[in-house]
């Protein structure tokens, strides 16, 4: 008589023990707030270097621009230092409480919508084009000001659309049949394949993303991943990016902005 | 196109080896990307950079199309004299850029 019989049943569940063992992250919560790393702290020393000098961060090429765009007069003659004054006071913060609430409008615009409303109603100018070159510029610009500020997400009036956010950041969306969760909530830290899996917090946006060799805004990077996916991404402006920008935000409550960021 | 980045520390003592660092905006494009109509997209990079002291060369690079886009970069030289540094980025499609840091020497 044979003592120890290999038994599949057990096998396989002795397996299952131990993998879930070896994960203790509580899957489908949640990342506590204590545990929260921005991507900055995920990124390799090389990469740190070239975003905390900012002789070397190719994102100041964009702001130095967005400076000279902050002071360039608009159809009327009205330029956004007319009305705001000086960007690095009267702007300071302001991106870390972007997207934000608009009564008009009676739903939550980004930082760039922002400054497009601003353009087409206060400057009768056209307003710029999703990511284009000026829109960007001007975006990074009024972001540096607010670096090292927590960013804020306690308005009540937000609290439909963060929740909207929410509710697609943990829906299985594409061919692959993934959730934005799976990978940032339940697998951070991990690789898929040589690159670490982030939490994917936006405190740098927009961001100088080395793969794009360009700066981008956090709709361009949730596209990205939404392709990846192989979801239909959601189009630029569309109520949907700006309720995962809300969400996404809201997650990151209190952390440091370091825009214009730099991220692999 | 933005103006060149250009960092020469204002004042140096004779002699010092000093760090200079450059960061221009340029799409580099490498020449061997397709669009997205499958054309392959024509090379556009910048081809050298010269960095000259009060009129002498004493730097000079030449970029290749594996050089990534906005480049960034950051040599050493001595500080002789006081004066001013000339740098000059010339590249495909007649692109030209020149931008100018002055330096106090003691």
């Amino acid at each position: 008589m044979r003592l120890h019989r290999f038994n599949p049943g057990v096998f396989r569940l002795i397996c299952i023990l131990v993998v879930l063992g070896a994960g203790a992250r509580a899957f489908g919560e949640d990342i506590p707030l204590s545990e929260r790393r921005s991507g900055y702290d995920t990124m390799g020393r090389d990469t740190k270097a070239m975003q905390d000098d900012d002789m070397a961060n190719p994102a100041t090429l964009w702001v130095l621009e967005g400076e000279a765009l902050w002071n360039a007069r608009g159809a009327n003659a009205k330029s956004c230092a007319d009305c705001h004054g000086d960007a690095s006071s009267s702007m300071k913060g302001v991106a870390a409480r972007y997207p934000a609430f608009d009564a008009k409008r009676d739903a939550p615009i980004d930082l760039a919508q922002r400054i497009n409303i601003c353009r087409s109603e206060r400057q009768n100018a056209t307003p710029f084009r999703f990511e284009s070159r000026e829109l960007l510029a001007l975006t990074a610009f009024v972001a540096r000001q607010s670096r090292g500020m927590p960013i804020e997400a306690s308005d009540a009036r937000m609290k439909p659309f963060v929740d909207a956010g929410r509710q697609m950041f943990h829906e299985r969306l594409g061919q692959l049949n993934l959730s934005c969760a799976q990978c940032h909530d339940d697998n951070w830290g991990r690789q898929l394949a040589g690159s670490v899996i982030p939490q994917a917090h936006p405190t740098g946006y927009p961001i100088y993303r080395l793969e794009w060799q360009s700066l981008g805004s956090l709709q361009r990077r949730l596209r990205n991943c939404l392709f990846g996916m192989r979801a239909e991404p959601y189009d630029y402006g569309a109520p949907e990016t700006i309720a995962l920008e809300s969400f996404l935000m809201w997650r990151a409550r209190g952390m440091p902005m370091d825009a214009p960021a730099v991220r692999p | 196109m933005a103006r060149p980045l250009i960092n020469v520390p204002p004042k140096a003592k004779r002699g010092q080896v000093i760090e200079v660092k450059t960061l221009i905006s340029h799409v580099m494009e490498t020449g061997f990307r397709p669009s997205s109509i499958g054309e392959v997209l024509p090379r556009d990079i910048i081809t050298q950079l010269v960095c000259s002291y009060n009129g002498e060369e004493i730097f000079r690079a030449d970029l290749s199309p594996a050089i990534a886009a906005n480049p960034f970069i950051t040599f050493h030289t001595v500080a002789t004299e006081s004066g001013t540094l000339t740098f000059t980025w010339t590249g495909d499609n007649g692109f030209s850029e020149s931008g100018q840091a002055s330096i106090t020497v003691e």
